[in-house]
């Protein structure tokens, strides 16, 4: 099927999953919002967004399956934008499962909390799926607002309310960047076409034009500070720490993957000729990412903290596959989000189970020999742990995501080896903080006083179960996933229209 | 015209990133980013003289999205108020880094 997007009908059509899922959520808005906030109401709108993303997965893997494309148009529609979909809908599914157990257990009815995730993602599919800069703008706009509200939702919590202070005053501050990026690279192309910015540099020979340098710098900052890049993270592990734990999952993978998803696309749609200015700073950023974050990561002692540091780490890495900037470095980003979104969303859930009604265990130390009282939790939350590290086997996927960005990076025209070095060494190091908990757990005798986990809610029983069942699978059987990814890593348009080529008069 | 607004536009945006980076009081900040994202607003303006109506039409959506992220941002600004009394950045440091 081919839509063309310059009709209504076409554009429409191109756009029915998104759709789908925010009249859900629209509708389940209106639900949460009809009478007080109760506990049955809470989870009967829970219930009601997991249908909503299983609806729209299903709508998904329908368009996935007739392998639809589209003319030229502000929206894409390709096996990247169904495949990123994937990963952010089922994200978003772990979230809510976890959430409607984590919840009441965290003192808070609020039913909106599932609405807005559900918010977030259709924001977070627009971006996997923009082709202009104003798309883009609204998608990033729709995910981060809705994620400011999230992270301050527990609002009897006053760590809550300051992380979802810092994170809004924060987000904004990048927003305000990558809006001035977005003007400046219209003003130097005139077009805010992704495709067609592209073209106007290749065909008027932009790449050295000073506009459109600055415009992509501080597009760059932007994106840095949204995926929690080194040196501008430092929001990231006090937003983490003070989230409700679901919501933490959800930024650590879900946002995560949507911001990536989108700069694989911008990068490699419109800004392949460029390279040369902005591959520098890019590799400088992933360099030190890998390093800071792996050397502060070791001496956190609050669990969330160290997993804040985790995921700052990991987008260091997944930037590695962003510098590659081929095919090969989409998927290994695609098989990546997939292996790094299930080992945070089990890990996650085990932190939510730890935590009792008014006590947090979220210090290291809380998980000391639980290997003696609750030997299953402990095996789940150390399989996620060898997942993030890229331990092979043990570790299920982690070890092949890891693989695909080096071969990535090994592949790659521009001189990566030695940002494969840097990623391999700074791995080693990541051993000292993910081995740290599985010896914690399993060879530390259990504190007299500890109290004793709650026993697992079902649905985060699933969440947890499914993650690690998945990992180990994927990680004796990765063929699937490896060709999946392979299939659907092509970013790029099949062509692009450009209707008025103007010559570009700011120069 | 055109070089004038775009300085003009690089100045506010500069000092908006400086209140930013300077102030300590959240309204204030959060004005300051008002003010960068309203400077970009007449970057887009004054493209669009050249380029046509892309740029204005970008202007209606970005102050439609900060209209959102206003009362998204007051709201937040307010329930930290009601825990700390204050709306001071200094005051608010439980989550250390």
């Amino acid at each position: 099927m081919i839509f063309d997007l310059s009709v209504p009908g076409g554009l429409m059509g191109a756009l029915v999953p998104d759709i789908i899922l925010m009249v859900g959520a629209m509708v389940l808005m209106l639900v949460a919002a009809w009478g007080p906030e109760s506990a049955s109401r809470q989870r009967t709108v829970g219930f009601g967004s997991l249908a909503v993303l299983a609806v729209t997965i299903i709508a998904v893997l329908v368009y996935a399956g007739q392998g639809a494309t589209a003319g030229p148009g502000i929206i894409a529609v390709d096996g990247f934008r169904w495949a990123s979909d994937l990963v952010f809908l089922i994200g978003a599914a772990a979230t809510i499962g976890i959430g409607i157990e984590s919840n009441p257990r965290d003192r808070f009815l609020s039913a909106e909390s599932h609405v807005l995730v559900l918010f977030a993602t259709a924001g977070m599919m627009i971006l996997a799926a923009a082709r202009d800069l104003m798309i883009v703008f609204l998608g990033v706009e729709l995910m981060s607002i809705a994620v400011y509200v999230l992270v301050g939702i527990n609002r009897s919590s006053v760590r809550s309310a300051e992380a979802a202070l810092k994170y809004f005053l924060l987000g904004a501050f990048s927003t305000g960047f990558l809006l001035y990026g977005i003007a400046l690279i219209y003003g130097a192309t005139g077009t805010t076409s992704l495709p067609v910015i592209g073209e106007r540099i290749a065909h008027f020979a932009l790449g050295g034009h000073g506009m459109l340098l600055i415009g992509v710098g501080l597009l760059l900052v932007g994106f840095a500070f949204k995926i929690a890049a080194v040196p501008f993270h430092m929001w990231a592990p006090d937003v983490y720490e003070g989230a409700p734990t679901p919501i933490t999952a959800y930024m650590a993978a879900a946002v995560k993957a949507a911001a990536f998803a989108m700069f694989f696309r911008l990068w490699i749609e419109s800004f392949t000729l460029i390279d040369g200015a902005w591959l520098a700073p890019i590799w400088w950023i992933a360099a030190a990412t890998m390093v800071a974050g792996n050397v502060i990561a070791i001496a956190q002692r609050n669990i969330k903290r160290m997993l804040a540091y985790s995921s700052i780490v990991h987008g260091g890495y997944l930037l590695v596959a962003v510098v590659a900037g081929t095919s090969l470095g989409s998927a290994a980003f695609l098989f990546y989000a997939v292996a790094y979104s299930l080992a945070t969303f089990g890990a996650f859930a085990v932190v939510s189970a730890m935590t009792r009604p008014g006590v947090h265990a979220t210090l290291i130390s809380d998980y000391d020999g639980l290997w003696t009282t609750r030997p299953w939790l402990a095996v789940g939350f150390g399989v996620c742990m060898l997942a993030l590290l890229g331990f092979p086997i043990f570790g299920g996927a982690g070890f092949f995501a890891k693989w695909y960005v080096l071969q990535a990076a090994i592949a790659s025209n521009n001189d990566l080896l030695p940002l494969a070095v840097i990623l391999v060494l700074t791995s080693l190091v990541s051993a000292g903080y993910y081995l740290h908990v599985v010896r914690v757990m399993f060879m530390r005798p259990r504190p007299e006083n500890a109290p004793e986990p709650a026993p697992l809610a079902p649905l985060t029983r699933i969440v947890l179960v499914g993650s690690v069942t998945l990992l180990l699978a994927l990680g004796l059987f990765p063929q699937p996933l490896i060709s999946w990814a392979r299939t659907n890593a092509a970013v790029t348009a099949p062509e692009a229209r450009d209707p008025f080529p103007i010559a570009p008069t700011l120069r | 015209m055109l070089a004038e607004s775009l300085a003009l536009s690089a100045a506010l945006f500069t000092i908006g990133v400086i209140g930013v980076l300077t102030r300590r009081n959240a309204i204030i900040v959060f004005m300051c980013v008002e003010l960068m994202l309203n400077a970009v607003n007449l970057s887009f303006v004054a493209l669009s003289r050249v380029y046509g109506a892309t740029g204005q039409v970008f202007v209606i959506f970005v102050m439609t999205v900060a209209a959102a992220e206003a009362a998204v941002g007051l709201a937040i600004i307010i329930s930290i108020f009601r825990h700390k009394k204050s709306v001071n950045l200094e005051d608010i440091n439980l989550l250390r880094g």
